[in-house]
């Protein structure tokens, strides 16, 4: 008992076993105990992670083999845990957010059928089981394991209503687009297995150490993996599925789509970061790559008029935040982006479900407006998350981000630019939605002002606690300059992640950008004030189109791949398999028919041209005979 | 006599009987043709078979090497006659049934 | 002992079952024939693993030095397990199917079984030969005479396919039988064979082009989806699940080892046609609106990786190899008894007309979702296992320079696979119901059963193969050295 991080396997058993009783027993359990059992595992599950983490904490990491998944020659994949700063923090994260969810979605989903309830709580669960095994993975195959669960788990939550074609294409385009991005992870596993001859973390990354990759193969491992962390943290060129995705319920989106699976790219580039610092090309790719998502997704943002899209490109925004940290080599302010981003757009998705909730399944916001009398707490919660995300001190958004525009800066004061930008249109579009949802006039019917109403403790009681979270959750990266050893974050991650070598600035610039960053941050909140504070509901135009229509991006990628892919399908099976390969085959079949056809009129049933005929070739014979005698 | 004097008769009488087969529609002739065909191959069977005999004689007196020959000349000429006896009935029928005797009208075979 | 009784018990009572003609007391028979091999088998497998009871040899043809000589070895085991494991579970799913003249219809289905299992134990090429044709002639009549509509022109199609395949093998057996070392048909003296470099090339494609018309490799694959279309559906799982396996067991045991040189020096070629069909056929997969037929591209293109990782001459492809084909065997009849009872319940097969029945039947949709995940290989499903050890098998091929560009491009069909099976699921489970299953009702106990048993397979295989491995640890070994270890090869194949 001295030690949990010889039980931590429990960790994901506990929601495994959630999944089975809750799968297995949908139609037998009641809603209450469907609902008991799949938010108790998980907090069974945070309760152990929390133990693990004080391990942690003191010092200790583990890493255990329980079985041989693969042994195959000389290669050996074990199937095996490893718990230490990284993947414990992850723990917390997950199972504490997720356990809010899971009892804010007894609530949310209570007038499914008990059925469907018992269906949504284990895969719920299953979703929680894969992350967790994400994360504890000791090698490159078990993230993969967890990183393919989760993306089932994704497809199988957004296509939760099925009678929905839609929403089912989401999901498909979602596993999809995950896929694409797999593919590359799965061929840089390959590439480690070629090079190392095994996946451990440990022993990959001690190879690097000993600088036995060439540098080329270092480049393609780590382009691979970030391709792959692009298709399942919605980075571009494959974020378009993320926005689709909100056709989940909405607790999903804010487990799934917003806390954590989406940022499980994120933490497989932290855990590679000895990998990825020593390749100058692909950080900057990360960088560029993570910053233009950002840029591009908070355009989007600023002209979408369902509650849930703004969300969801703000958080393909976001995560391009963090990216950008990685690719400065600021690993652990992306990971302490993560931690806050999940206390924050939790929150924030939650309120929408919230809002959705009182409305009546509407989530367009202009039919919303002077919400915030109605639901008080909601619109509370949803203040102190959106001050979060803007980034405004003391609340935790500011601390993160504050740590990734310093880390652009000191890499170039063009990308701080282009981020401080970014963060101030986050900020704008942000506060766009509060105030078009929360203040004003209420525009819908008059039925959906009559059925507003605060919702239940359930759902209001997660929003507390997160609401709380945002405004705490910064402290533990304090900035040096503004407390000496604030950097809690940092030190505790410091074994995992080594601190990055940049030219550090001074705290007085550090100081001057905090300011900019924040005064202008305040600014861009008022001017959203005296814009939207009395929305009227407008036609979009010119480049505002364009941006409701998110840059035509989707209508981009199915005119460029996806129908030419289609048709050459069939082209293949309307031409090629029919008239080519069956002509090819039915052709020699024909020819014989043919051929045997026209030998027959030599069959002519005279005698004498029997006769002739056998002279003849009596005659050949003979001649041959004579002449080729040797 | 040399024996080429009986070869190149029995390949003139041959040819005189293959030509008769391939060019005459009339099956009396053309059976006449097939006998000459048949006598043709005997001559040279007897002959060949003279020769041998005659060069093994003057090595041993007793030897009958040879002789077979003369032989397969019988199993011929017993085979000839009953292919004519056999040919001539289906010839009959044939005139029988059809009033003539031109093979041109056999052509049944291909069907 | 063990190999003879595999094949003797579905021979004898395949006989048998000639002679049974109540339709319910063969239909038993049949089942309780099947269920003793699959006992056989797996005490082969489990219990009696010394090499007195695996394998048998007796005098057969003498005068041609052939030997009755047959002989369960890692590659055998793993076969012979698929072959009987399939057979009782096909017999349960189709236990409600009623056939015109059953007791042919069982005799023949018992036949096919006793062929394949001759064709994965001979170890002598004669009997190979013979049992290959064997299991070949019942397949025919089962498909020509309890088939769909268009049976006649697609068993024909599919018999002229075969036949040829076989005839241009048989001339090739025939040839490296004559230049044995000691004019023998066993395989050991076939091992030694001494052949140049020249005769080897056409000899490999001789026996390649027969066991890829079996496989099959693009472009010999037309027969394939005519024939999975036409044929009923017992015997689309059969020709599915296990006999398309007989043209990657040729690869492994009549190829490779056989002609080394030429199966090296002509990878590239064969590699890449694989590759071309895996794409090909799952971009037409992609745009199939018929499911059997989509399913039928879709296993054309699994078997391209299959034929793909044989030739990366890879201890780790070939293991993939191995366990892959159980997996595909198994997932494939998972399929196709879903395929069937979709039809059954709908009367029709186009996508475009489905829809809705994961509302009517959830136990169906769960089963199928499961099976038709397995197949595009997710983690934790048996399939991830063989696809991940073949892709890393291809991926660190010594055999060929482009190993890069075929571990790419067969991943392509990753995506692609998900892309077709997604889109079936959802046209055929999700959306409104449509008119046309307002009485469909969910699956039977009897399907229930086989489906389940399918699933636990699926998981167990997926989470724990080592056993698996195991088995069939020392025949991958052997092959892969009979390539890399040759003399003129060695240099190519650095350990």
């Amino acid at each position: 008992m001295q030690n949990a991080l010889h039980i931590a396997w429990l960790i994901p058993l506990f929601p495994l076993l959630g999944f089975l009783i809750n799968g297995l027993g949908r139609k037998h359990l009641t809603k209450s105990l469907i609902g008991i059992i799949g938010s108790g595992v998980v907090l069974a599950s945070f309760v152990m992670s929390i133990w693990v983490f004080m391990q942690v904490r003191g010092g200790n990491t583990h890493v255990a083999e329980y079985f041989n998944f693969i042994k195959v020659a000389s290669l050996k994949i074990p199937f095996a845990f490893q718990v230490d700063q990284l993947s414990s923090l992850f723990l917390l994260i997950i199972t504490g957010v997720g356990f809010l969810i899971h009892v804010y979605s007894t609530s949310y989903m209570h007038e499914e059928k008990t059925e469907h309830f018992g269906r949504y709580f284990s895969y719920l669960n299953l979703f929680v089981f894969s992350m967790l095994l994400l994360v504890m993975g000791a090698n490159y195959v078990i993230m993969f394991i967890g990183w393919e669960g989760v993306g089932l788990c994704s497809y199988l939550l957004i296509g939760y209503w099925f009678k929905n074609t839609k929403y089912n294409k989401a999901a498909n385009k979602a596993f999809i687009m995950n896929r694409i991005g797999d593919l590359a992870f799965l061929i840089a596993i390959f590439w480690i297995i070629a090079k190392v001859g095994n996946v451990n973390f440990g022993d990959v990354f001690s190879f690097a150490e000993q600088n036995k990759f060439t540098s080329a193969d270092i480049t393609i491992i780590t382009i691979l993996l970030f391709v792959g962390a692009t298709g399942k943290s919605a980075q571009i060129p494959l974020y378009t599925w993320l926005p689709d995705a909100m056709a989940g319920p909405t607790p999903v989106s804010a487990l799934i789509h917003a806390a954590t699976m989406v940022t499980a790219g994120i933490y497989m580039i932290a855990r590679s970061n000895i990998l990825y610092s020593m390749s100058h090309v692909t950080m900057s790719i990360v960088a560029i790559i993570g910053l233009a998502t950002a840029l591009l997704a908070a355009t989007i943002a600023l002209k979408q008029n369902d509650i849930k899209k703004v969300l969801a490109y703000s958080t393909v925004s976001q995560l391009g935040f963090m990216f950008l940290a990685l690719g400065t080599g600021a690993y652990v302010a992306a990971v302490f982006h993560v931690m806050t981003h999940a206390f924050f757009k939790a929150l924030l998705f939650l309120g929408s479900g919230s809002v959705i909730h009182a409305m009546g399944g509407e989530q367009d916001i202009r039919n919303m407006g002077g919400l915030g009398k109605k639901l008080k707490i909601t619109s509370a919660t949803f203040w102190i998350g959106c001050i979060a995300i803007a980034g405004i001190p003391p609340f935790s958004g500011f601390f993160s981000k504050d740590a990734i525009l310093l880390s652009a800066y000191e890499k170039s004061p063009v990308l701080y630019g282009i981020a401080l930008f970014t963060a101030l249109l986050t900020a704008f579009y942000m506060f766009r939605l509060l105030f078009i949802t929360f203040t004003g006039k209420f525009r819908g019917t008059h039925e959906q002002e009559h059925h507003l109403h605060e919702s239940p403790a359930a759902m209001t009681i997660p929003l507390i606690i997160l609401a709380a979270l945002s405004f705490v959750g910064g402290f533990v990266g304090i900035p040096e300059a503004i407390m000496h050893g604030g950097d809690k974050l940092g030190e505790f991650l410091l074994p995992v992640i080594k601190p990055h070598e940049g030219t550090p600035v001074s705290h007085s610039t550090e100081y001057a950008l905090m300011g900019l960053s924040t005064v202008l941050v305040v600014v861009m909140i008022i001017a959203a004030w005296f814009k939207f504070k009395n929305y009227q509901r407008t036609e979009a135009t010119g480049l505002g189109k364009v941006l409701e229509n998110k840059w035509y991006v989707d209508e981009l990628y199915d005119r460029a791949i996806v129908n030419p892919l289609s048709r050459f399908g069939g082209f293949l099976n309307g031409v090629i398999e029919k008239y080519v390969i069956d002509g090819v085959v039915n052709g020699v079949g024909k020819a014989v028919n043919y051929g045997s056809r026209q030998l027959r009129l030599l069959q002519s049933g005279q005698v004498g041209s029997y006769v002739l005929l056998m002279v003849l070739s009596m005659l050949v014979v003979f001649v041959l005979q004579f002449f080729l005698r040797k | 006599m040399p024996i080429n004097y009986y070869i190149f008769l029995s390949i003139a009488l041959f040819c005189i009987g293959i030509v008769g087969v391939l060019t005459r529609r009339n099956a009396i002739i053309i059976f006449m043709c097939i006998e000459l065909m048949l006598n043709a191959v005997n001559l040279l069977l007897v002959a060949f078979s003279k020769m041998h005999h005659a060069t093994a004689l003057a090595a041993d007196t007793a030897t009958t090497a040879g002789t077979d020959g003369q032989l397969f000349v019988f199993f011929i000429m017993v085979v000839a006659a009953a292919e004519v006896s056999v040919g001539l009935a289906i010839i009959v029928m044939m005139y029988r049934n059809i009033h003539s005797v031109d093979v041109n009208f056999l052509n049944r075979l291909k069907h | 002992m063990i190999a003879v009784l595999l094949i003797l018990v579905p021979l004898l009572t395949g006989l048998a079952a000639f002679f049974i003609k109540n339709e319910k007391q063969v239909r038993s028979w049949a089942l309780l024939s099947s269920l003793a091999t699959l006992v056989v088998s797996i005490l082969g497998l489990a219990v009696l693993h010394d090499a007195s009871y695996l394998a048998y040899k007796t005098e057969w043809m003498g005068a041609l030095n052939s030997s009755f000589s047959v002989k369960l070895d890692g590659l055998g085991q793993v076969l012979c397990l698929l072959n009987a494991v399939a057979f009782p579970l096909i017999f349960i799913s189709t236990w409600r199917s009623t056939y015109r003249n059953a007791y042919n219809f069982f005799a023949l289905m018992l036949l096919t079984q006793a062929g394949m299992m001759g064709v994965f134990l001979a170890m002598d090429a004669l009997l190979f030969y013979f049992f290959w044709e064997l299991a070949l002639i019942p397949a025919y009549f089962l498909c020509s005479q309890w088939g769909g509509p268009q049976r006649i022109p697609v068993t024909f199609k599919f018999f002229v396919y075969t036949f040829l395949g076989s005839l241009l093998m048989l001339v090739g057996l025939l040839y490296i039988y004559f230049h044995t070392p000691d004019n023998s048909f066993d395989i050991t003296s076939f091992y030694k064979a001494a052949l140049t470099d020249k005769e080897q090339t056409w000899l490999f494609w001789l026996l390649f082009i027969a066991f890829a018309v079996k496989m099959p490799i693009f472009p010999f694959h037309t027969w394939q989806p005519d024939t999975y279309e036409q044929a009923p559906t017992a015997m689309t799982m059969v020709l599915s699940g296990v006999m398309v396996k007989m043209g990657v067991f040729g690869l492994l045991r009549w190829l490779l080892p056989v002609l080394p040189l030429s199966s090296y020096s002509w990878g590239d070629t064969v590699s890449s046609l694989a590759v071309a069909g895996m794409i090909y056929a799952s971009l037409i997969a992609i745009r199939q609106d018929d499911l059997k037929r989509l399913v039928a591209y879709s296993s054309i293109a699994h078997i391209g990786l299959m034929c793909l990782a044989v030739f990366s001459v890879n201890v780790i492809g070939m293991q993939g190899v191995m366990i892959q084909m159980f997996n595909h065997g198994i997932n494939i009849i998972g399929l196709w008894i879903a395929v069937e009872l979709i039809e059954r319940q709908f009367g029709t097969r186009k996508l475009s007309e489905l829809g809705g029945l994961a509302q009517k039947a959830p136990g169906l949709a769960i089963f199928f979702v499961i099976i038709a995940l397995a197949n595009i290989a997710l983690p934790l499903t048996n399939a991830f296992v063989g696809e991940f050890l073949m892709f890393t098998g291809i991926f660190t091929s010594q055999a060929t320079k482009f190993n890069i560009w075929f571990t790419v491009l067969a991943g392509l069909c990753i995506i692609f696979a998900a892309v077709y099976t997604l889109n079936l699921i959802r046209k055929v489970f999700y959306g409104n119901t449509s008119a046309a299953i307002a009485d469909a009702k969910d699956i039977h106990l009897n399907e229930k059963f086989v489906l389940g048993v399918i699933v636990a397979l699926v998981f167990w295989l997926g989470i724990y193969s080592q056993p698996f491995l195991g088995v069939t640890n020392k025949a991958s070994t052997d092959i892969t050295n009979s390539i890399s270890e040759n003399p003129q090869l060695q240099r190519i194949f650095k350990k």
